[in-house]
């Protein structure tokens, strides 16, 4: 019988043939935390008394939601997670060093692999057609310590791409459009699988944008096949060598199959408080926006940045609306920098953060005000996400933000171009 | 057996809702953290909820972040057991693994302040207000097993490894 990709990648990474239902205990081959769920995970690590971690090589603490902190406490937490990491000899990457799924893309993450990271978002290494999921702390611990985990191989939902996108659309569109069509738990305990004959018409970025957002439908992981994308993204990232390819079998037994034809998608925006509440741009003009946010693990990416840019040039932003960037790691903004993004996006009147989460999650870095709306890059717009409940935040692609700055409201950026 | 009064939630409760990113700083502090517990979605629950009281809620509770202070919070606060018509996966596996027991079953039937009577090992939820019973699914032997030693850690401590 055919194999799904997870199905496929999970039969290598445990005994015995892994079939979708079945509960397999899998190796693991990449496991971190970031710094707001870390310190849970080295006090319960130390409360199991174990000595060592199996794998420090593979294993990954990350400060990026707090980076660089904005208060003592959070300043703690981060002293505990690097005497960790001194302590065990495990990766650090401390704070300035970007989101921690764009270091598991750019640096860490291979085709085949079994990734678990606690933060939902661990999902974006999909792209590279790795197993990727976010679990707990105390999940986390225990991956640390024995290198292992359990997991219910999951039944998969294939997403069949056809067609190419139009001017100004893309794979935030994409995501987005499917997440409003099967809702935020339509993929509950599943894998999400992309495939069909016009996969080639998303960009390695695309993937990760996509991925990443998998879990706002509920899924457990949002799998691509590794293809001559992948190689050609992995050999740019000096890592050629970390290149398999992978495919599912021709007959793979999916749950269901969704077809969607790239061409047919517009410019998307979910409104505030849930991420399957999805309209069109064009249908949301006229609402004001205080704050645009470009950046994160779904679209913090240089290929955002550009897009962003390419919308911005030569204008300003609205003088009632902040617009703030983030980009998602070291390597994207020097490269930013390097092609005049960043140089434009100043001149458009942008606010430039260091590589991290950002605004996103309501710690610091844009916390709205009472009323006020954002829309962001972002994937979650839950009620007091961006650190108030009394706010309203809005989600759309790069190019949808850019084009809103300018009008100060909701814009479809076919609008602008 | 388990009873206490039920807190009626909706759809969608988010981890946001539980323990938002604002209060991020207060994760090494539970005990502050937990007065704030689901104060997006209900700014008196935390005064008001007693020990073995229900969380009861709609579909999807628990979606979001993989922070697992959210069932933390909500188990310190004294809740004995989520019932929900549905859960987000992570959320349910860190319940679980805290030993704070998910039952996955209709709620619609249950209002706001009914007294409830749970049986986990029958897998029955008796609505003393209402007089209305319920079921509730099995978990996983796995997720079982864990639930039964109190915990993930407490689990793992016991077998030395993951035993299926």
């Amino acid at each position: 019988m055919g194999k799904t990709l997870a199905e496929k990648i999970l039969t290598k990474k445990s005994a015995g043939e892994a079939c979708a239902g079945d509960i397999v205990i899998s190796r693991v081959d990449l496991a971190f935390v970031q710094d707001t769920t870390g310190p849970l995970t080295v006090r319960q690590f130390q409360a199991g008394k174990f000595k060592e971690l199996a794998n420090p090589e593979k294993t990954v603490l990350f400060f990026d939601h707090a980076a660089p902190s904005p208060n003592r406490q959070l300043s703690n937490d981060h002293k505990l997670l690097r005497q960790f990491a001194k302590d065990m000899g495990c990766l650090k990457y401390d704070v300035g060093s970007g989101v921690c799924h764009q270091i598991v893309a750019e640096a860490l993450a291979k085709p085949g692999d079994v990734v678990v990271g606690s933060d939902s978002h661990t999902v974006t290494a999909g792209a590279l057609g790795a197993f990727a999921t976010g679990m707990g702390s105390s999940d986390v611990a225990i991956v640390f310590a024995l290198g292992k985990t359990w997991l219910r191989v999951p039944e998969s939902i294939k997403i069949n791409i056809t067609g190419k996108f139009g001017a100004s659309v893309g794979a935030k569109d994409l995501v987005l459009y499917l997440i409003g069509s099967i809702g935020a738990d339509g993929a509950t305990y599943k894998a999400l699988e992309f495939g069909g004959e016009r996969l080639a018409n998303l960009t390695m970025s695309d993937r990760f944008t996509i991925a990443n957002m998998a879990v706002e439908a509920g899924a457990k992981v949002g799998l691509f096949p590794s293809d001559k994308i992948t190689q050609e993204y992995l050999k740019a990232q000096g890592r050629a060598k970390d290149f398999q390819p992978l495919s599912a079998d021709k007959d793979a037994i999916y749950e269901k199959t969704i077809d969607i034809d790239l061409g047919a998608i517009e410019p998307m925006v979910a409104k505030p408080h849930q991420v399957d509440n999805v309209a069109k741009a064009r249908e949301l003009k006229g609402t004001k926006i205080e704050q645009v946010f470009i950046g994160t693990c779904t679209n913090g990416r240089r290929e955002d940045l550009a897009t962003a840019a390419g919308i911005l040039k030569g204008k300003k932003r609205h003088p009632d609306t902040r617009l703030i960037v983030a980009p998602a790691s070291p390597k994207v903004l020097l490269e930013a920098i390097a092609v005049g993004y960043i140089k434009t996006l100043l001149e458009a009147g942008a606010i430039i953060l260091p590589p991290g989460c950002g605004a996103c999650l309501g710690l610091h870095q844009g916390v709205l005000g009472d009323g006020e709306s954002c829309l962001s890059t972002a994937n979650r717009n839950f009620k007091g996400r961006m650190g108030n409940p009394e706010a309203f935040i809005y989600l759309s692609s790069p190019a949808t933000a850019a084009a809103s700055a300018i009008a100060g409201e909701i814009t479809d950026p076919g609008e602008v171009l | 057996m388990l009873k206490g009064k039920a807190f009626k939630f909706g759809d969608g409760i988010s981890t946001d809702h539980i323990t938002p990113g604002r209060l991020a700083h207060l994760r090494s502090n539970l005990p502050e953290l937990a007065k704030h517990v689901l104060e997006d979605a209900d700014p008196t629950f935390a005064s008001r909820v007693k020990k073995g009281d229900f969380v009861a809620a709609g579909g999807n509770f628990g979606l979001g972040s993989s922070r697992e202070h959210a069932p933390l919070v909500i188990k310190m606060a004294g809740v004995s057991a989520i019932l929900a018509k549905s859960v987000a996966r992570i959320f349910f596996r860190n319940a679980i693994n805290l030993g704070l027991p998910v039952l996955i079953c209709d709620t619609d039937g249950i209002n706001d302040g009914d007294t409830l009577e749970v049986d986990l090992g029958k897998g029955t939820v008796k609505d003393i207000t209402t007089g209305r019973q319920l079921t509730f699914g099995k978990l996983p032997e796995v997720m079982l097993k864990i639930l039964g030693e109190g915990g993930l850690l407490p689990y793992i401590q016991k077998y030395g490894d993951f035993k299926l």
